[in-house]
């Protein structure tokens, strides 16, 4: 299947979107090292084969847009443009993390960038950013707010309460349904009674739209077209991306994974930044010059960020009484 | 000076709380009248019943910089909404690191005595007290709600506020200008000197009763209503029982992990407190039993001043 093209989108855009993604990609690759050695707590979730979802949505954002992630919540982050400094400290447990060692891996937010967090609950940002969008309808100053949620947390319950409120009042939302096909171990076909999240949409009577979501020109367009709609005040879109997760659930080694092989390598045939390169080379927006220079910068942001958690002090054991209530 | 049921000194607190500050909003599944006509649509949200939506929904309007007021209603009814308040609203000032505050106020009625049976008689504020990052209150008059509510607007945190469906009626003296009762001050309702009885909302009313009723037999009863659940005032509790040196504590909720178990602790713990008892603490409260609906059974199940009387003859005794 080709890719989109996207001609509105300058070229600097299309390399920053490669780079975005490449972005993720390494520091997660990254972060399942040292998640193997040791260096990393608990448990992490990786986002690689997903980039195209967080970085064509984020791409069709303002910085004053807010957005709420999952568990798999990196990818958002760095989308969202987040401090890969803040996030590695965060992961190392570090007192210079975003927040401040108490969150790991499945709790980064930033809210000064409108990232209202990772969250640990399946569905559980879903009314969380539902709020936001709310109170953007109350500013009225054209923000819009949008739900990143996996294809498990379409079937809980606070997925229908909050559509139906978006859609009654009109609020400036997105609902993006990263459909890697896949909750934990069980499959999308075993748990869900149609095959498209999007069609639901119908229920609330707004758009629902299903896109390639390997195909970051795919989801670009349909982001900014709900976008626009959003800003508008005709209310929430529902967009549902096919994506894959080529990783397990965690990074944790000996896991169960019961997806068949050959999916797992058709998948990997379409990874969404091969096929983002191949484009932008196809276009001649991109060299083996310019994607060194990508790939180089990339590098050197990652190992500055490595090098700031491994200096960065651990919290101190007091401070483990910090910040329960706020003054 | 003018008098106010319970519910009214509530509305014109969040009124007068509203007007000042214009970042605050309320969402409930009903709209209260008087809010409405004065404040309107675009600051009254009138929500589909859907708990677990409007609960979370005020947790990122509160991280957006607003000040929402989310009423659940009956106690009951925020069940659905658990990982709204456990997972996420306890949870999430701490877990982000303090990035940004999240000041919200919960609203919802406890206890029974109405006969609508197991569902709609809960108190079940302990629960919530064993959760860390929420605060939350209990008053017992007029006065108290209406000076809580609006400290409990202005906390930077998330606020529930019990309120008792027995004193929703009753009437009671409250000041037309703004005032505020911090938290974590327990109010001393009645002085005494033989037995300190620590109560909660309706029972505070119970326990100045058998107070009075003791007072004709020459025991001297201390009632001290703590106001707020978190934080506890133990200070004041500790006091008052290291002055009496008995302590019986009345709840209308069931004795289990409840809010009678962590005032005994409170002062069974500390060894001036401990060691002032003349008597083992005796605590008041409903059976453990879901609250039965035909008037027989519930007033078998919940305490009263009878109750709250043969509590204090029995410390008192020993």
């Amino acid at each position: 299947m080709p890719m989109s093209l996207s001609p509105n989108l300058p070229p600097d855009q299309q390399r920053e979107m490669l780079r975005q993604m490449l972005a993720i990609r390494r520091f997660e690759e990254r972060a399942s090292a040292d998640y193997q050695t040791g260096k990393i707590y608990g448990v992490v979730h990786c986002y690689i084969g997903e980039e195209a979802v967080a970085v064509g949505v984020c791409t069709a954002l303002d910085r004053g847009d807010r957005i709420i992630s999952t568990h798999r919540g990196h990818g958002h982050c760095i989308a969202k443009g987040a401090d890969l400094n803040r996030m590695m400290a965060e992961l190392y447990g570090r007192q210079t993390g975003y927040c401040k060692g108490k969150g790991g891996s499945m709790h980064i937010a930033d809210f000064g960038i409108g990232m209202l967090g990772a969250n640990g609950i399946v569905a559980g940002g879903i009314s969380i950013i539902t709020g936001a969008g709310l109170a953007a309808q109350m500013e009225g100053k054209g923000g819009v707010a949008v739900s990143f949620f996996g294809d498990g947390a379409s079937n809980a319950g606070p997925f229908h309460e909050c559509l139906n409120i978006a859609a009654t009042w009109k609020l400036p939302m997105l609902y993006v349904c990263e459909n890697n096909l896949y909750a934990a171990q069980t499959s999308a076909a075993a748990t869900h009674a149609l095959p498209d999240v999007a069609a639901r949409a119908a229920g609330y009577g707004i758009p629902g739209v299903v896109v390639d979501g390997n195909d970051i020109f795919a989801v670009h367009q349909a982001a900014s077209r709900a976008v626009d709609r959003a800003r508008s005040g005709d209310g929430p879109t529902l967009i549902e991306c096919k994506t894959y997760r080529q990783r397990a659930h965690t990074e944790r080694k000996g896991q169960p994974d019961p997806r068949d092989k050959a999916e797992v390598e058709a998948w990997q045939q379409r990874d969404p930044i091969a096929l983002l390169e191949r484009q932008l080379r196809e276009q001649g927006d991109l060299d083996d010059v310019g994607l060194r220079t990508i790939e180089r910068d990339v590098m050197e942001a990652l190992e500055a960020a490595v090098a700031f958690a491994e200096a960065s002090p651990f919290p101190l054991p007091e401070q483990a009484t910090d910040d329960v209530f706020a003054a | 000076m003018r008098e106010l049921t319970y519910n009214e000194a509530a509305l014109e607190a969040i009124a007068e709380e509203m007007r000042r500050d214009p970042r605050v909003f309320y969402m409930s599944t009903d709209a209260l009248p008087p809010l409405m006509n004065e404040f309107g649509p675009s600051r009254i949200k009138v929500t589909p019943i859907a708990e677990a939506a409007m609960t979370g929904m005020g947790i990122g309007a509160a991280g957006s910089g607003f000040r929402p007021i989310v009423d659940w209603r009956q106690v009951t009814f925020c069940f659905v909404a658990m990982d709204q308040i456990v997972n996420q609203a306890a949870k999430i000032h701490y877990m982000f690191g303090g990035q940004v505050t999240f000041p919200m106020l919960f609203r919802a009625s406890v206890g029974g005595g109405g006969q609508v049976a197991a569902q709609h008689s809960q108190s079940p504020y302990s629960m919530f007290m064993n959760v860390a990052g929420l605060k939350m209150f209990l008053p017992s008059t007029p006065y108290d709600m209406k000076g809580l509510i609006k400290t409990a607007i202005r906390d930077n945190n998330p606020v529930i506020s019990f309120e008792s469906g027995r004193l929703m009626g009753r009437k009671g003296p409250v000041p037309e200008e703004d005032y505020c009762i911090p938290f974590g001050v327990a109010d001393v309702k009645r002085s005494g000197d033989d037995v300190t009885v620590v109560a909660l909302a309706w029972l505070v009313h119970e326990a100045l009763a058998a107070a009075e009723e003791l007072a004709k037999e020459g025991i001297s009863v201390e009632v001290v209503d703590p106001r707020t659940l978190v934080p506890l005032d133990t200070a004041t509790i500790r006091a008052s029982v290291r002055k009496t040196g008995r302590l019986v504590i009345a709840d209308e909720a069931g004795p289990t992990c409840g809010f009678s178990a962590e005032v005994a602790a409170v002062v069974t713990e500390d060894a001036a407190t401990f060691a002032s008892l003349k008597a083992p603490v005796k605590r008041v409260c409903a059976l453990p039993v879901p609250i039965p609906y035909s008037p027989v059974l519930e007033s078998a199940v919940f305490p009263d001043r009878g109750r709250i009387i043969a509590g204090i003859r029995e410390v008192v005794a020993s």
